[in-house]
């Protein structure tokens, strides 16, 4: 096989080629931005810890790692360079390296999405499956119903609704941050159960959004799986109907979703600003949210490759577990 | 004209035989009223009475009052016009891209054409919300018509795509040729014989779109990087939960509830009277009955 014709290496230049873009477009937004943002930053620095306004200007120019007064191909050049060194620039409000800032938010996020995507994936599926095998049951209207409201109601609001009901009203659960001031961070078992407990409404929140969709999708693929020749005699054969709908029925009607899966994971992700705001929950999506309201340039530039190539390397797995799980696919 | 009107009248009786749909087509009405008569009907007080603040529903104020003792039912009225102008141009601008794009990327083929789809892809990887929450912060939007242009900016890539792919699968069919071979010219082979082919995809678009601008709106104005007026119903939520702690006040619950409750109808409405677009459309799908 030439290698150069691999479906996986198109797919993989087109994505360098998102990034690229993705980059560029920060690199552009930065410099386009009305005003000097230079002289606003080093105003900001100078009032703040007191230096001289040169010496403010040249803080500024380090942390946005833009100077206006080199020509813009050595500042692109120089913007590049940097980034590929891993240099995000500096965060105006946090006064910390970008890149320090994505460590610590990242595993939280990812935590938080993760964890919701599992527990809607696997109810959904027990919901589409149970609706496709019995047929005339309660529980299809009911789920219709239901997945047709979710799809109404942005999942911010149903944040919003939790909070207010089962944080504010109710006080089960706090009301901010991912773990309380008085445990010890680390693996010992009241901070694990302290970071569930603070997870418990972003998650459920995802959780009850994505539920629907997954029931709706999995009740479609069983439905047409049911009427392969290979339940009927799976049937036929006098298989155990338990065996019927794990094996056969189950088993095949998963896989057009597990695709669904990597890219759910990438939408949710680049779509956290706002469930993370409304819990104060210090993901990657609460400091994004707060980064363009503060327009902190250098942390809007950071967070918004980072969810570009989360994006991407979701949408790339989900090529990937495609082309693997069903052969007859070829990837494009 | 006249068959004009038998169509809109022939169509609105499809969507009234489904229950859900007539739902969706009232809903839809109900809240166009809302934004255009609506303000005229009823005025809107905005004197400051902090006496009266965060007053639970009553007969004279049947939503209750919000942090300053105005009435949150005016201010759902007011605000509903800027929720439609932003959807309503959002769509409009979007569509127009899409079909733009889409049109030029399926007739002319070749070069452009692949141009055309890397671009597509390229916006579709790229997260959309925060590319929307960013630009529409950084302009310093003002007013709803610019909020519009500005999410519609990232809103036309998916129907630009349905409308390329769907005119490369019609100009092989026989009717296109046919009419080619007849020597029709170009503009009349798109307007006459090509256009109401991709009618059905641009009005489940333009609901589409409209849907995805309220809640990117909504929510951008939730994290209050754009300061529309305070009736608008995602200025009410940012607010009621972050600025005012209503949210923490139990009396003031319907200054959080009401704006939440509009949205979730409107959507809800806008999702039915598009399922019964989409029958109207196909009749495959229209149950038996």
């Amino acid at each position: 096989m030439k290698l150069m014709f691999h479906p996986l290496v198109k797919k993989l230049a087109i994505s360098v080629v998102t990034i690229f873009v993705a980059l560029t477009f920060t690199f552009i937004l930065v410099r386009q931005m009305p005003g000097d943002i230079v002289h606003t930053w080093a105003m900001n620095i100078m009032q703040q810890q007191g230096v001289t306004y040169n010496e403010a200007r040249e803080m500024a120019k380090a942390m946005l790692n833009y100077d206006p007064n080199v020509p813009i191909a050595v500042q692109y050049f120089k913007y590049m360079k940097g980034l590929l060194s891993g240099n995000l620039g500096t965060s105006l409000t946090y006064r910390i390296p970008v890149s320090v800032i994505i460590v610590q938010a990242l595993p939280w996020t990812v935590f938080v999405c993760t964890l919701s995507l599992i527990i809607s994936f696997v109810i959904g599926v027990l919901l589409g499956t149970t609706i496709a095998w019995k047929r005339k049951t309660i529980l299809e209207p009911v789920v219709t119903l239901y997945a047709s409201i979710t799809q109404a109601v942005p999942d911010f609001l149903i944040a919003l609704l939790l909070l207010v009901f089962f944080g504010v009203s109710l006080r089960w659960f706090p009301l901010r941050g991912a773990y309380s001031a008085d445990t010890v961070p680390g693996f010992n078992i009241p901070f694990m159960l302290d970071v569930l407990y603070h997870a418990a409404l972003p998650v459920l929140a995802y959780t009850l959004q994505y539920i629907g969709s997954w029931a709706l999708a999995m009740k479609a693929s069983a439905t047409s799986v049911l009427g392969e020749d290979y339940i009927a005699v799976a049937e036929a054969r006098g298989l155990k109907q338990k065996r019927i709908i794990v094996r056969y029925l189950a088993g095949n009607a998963i896989l057009p979703l597990v695709t669904s899966l990597a890219i759910a994971f990438g939408t949710i992700v680049g779509g956290s600003m706002l469930v993370e705001t409304v819990f104060g929950y210090p993901g990657i999506g609460y400091f994004f949210g707060q980064a363009i309201a503060t327009r902190d340039y250098s942390l809007i530039q950071g967070l918004f490759l980072l969810t570009t190539v989360v994006m991407i390397l979701a949408n790339l797995t989900a090529d990937i577990i495609y082309s693997k799980i069903d052969p007859r696919i070829k990837l494009e | 004209m006249k068959t004009l009107w038998r169509n809109i009248i022939e169509s609105l009786g499809i969507i009234s035989r489904n229950r859900r749909a007539f739902f969706g087509l009232l809903g839809v009405v109900f809240f166009i009223l809302m934004a255009t008569a609506g303000p005229l009907i009823i005025p809107l007080n905005m004197t400051a009475d902090y006496v009266d603040r965060f007053q639970p529903p009553s007969l004279s104020h049947i939503l209750g009052t919000d942090y300053a003792g105005r009435d949150i039912f005016q201010q759902l009225v007011h605000g509903s016009t800027d929720i439609m102008l932003i959807a309503f141009s959002t769509a409009l601008f979007g569509i127009l891209l899409a079909v733009i794009i889409g049109i030029l990327a399926g007739l002319s083929g070749g070069r452009v054409d692949m141009l055309i789809m890397r671009v597509i892809d390229v916006f579709l990887t790229v997260p959309a919300f925060p590319v929307m929450a960013i630009f529409a912060a950084l302009f310093r939007i003002r007013d709803p018509v610019t909020f519009g242009l500005v999410l519609a900016i990232w809103s036309w890539p998916g129907l630009a795509r349905a409308i390329r792919s769907q005119i490369l699968s019609l100009r092989k069919r026989e009717f296109i040729e046919a009419a080619e071979i007849m020597g029709m010219s170009t503009s009349h082979i798109m307007f006459k014989e090509l256009m109401p082919n991709i009618i059905p995809y641009i009005t489940i678009n333009f609901i589409n779109i409209a849907r995805g601008a309220i809640t990117a709106s909504v929510g951008i104005m939730l994290l209050g990087l754009v300061p529309l007026s305070v009736t608008n119903w995602g200025m009410m939520l940012n607010l009621a939960t972050f600025q005012t702690g209503a949210i923490y006040v139990p009396s003031a619950l319907s200054y959080l509830l009401s704006p939440m409750i509009a949205i979730i109808l409107f959507q809800y409405s806008l999702i039915c009277f598009g399922g019964g677009i989409d029958e109207m459309f196909d009749p495959r799908l229209r149950v038996q009955s």
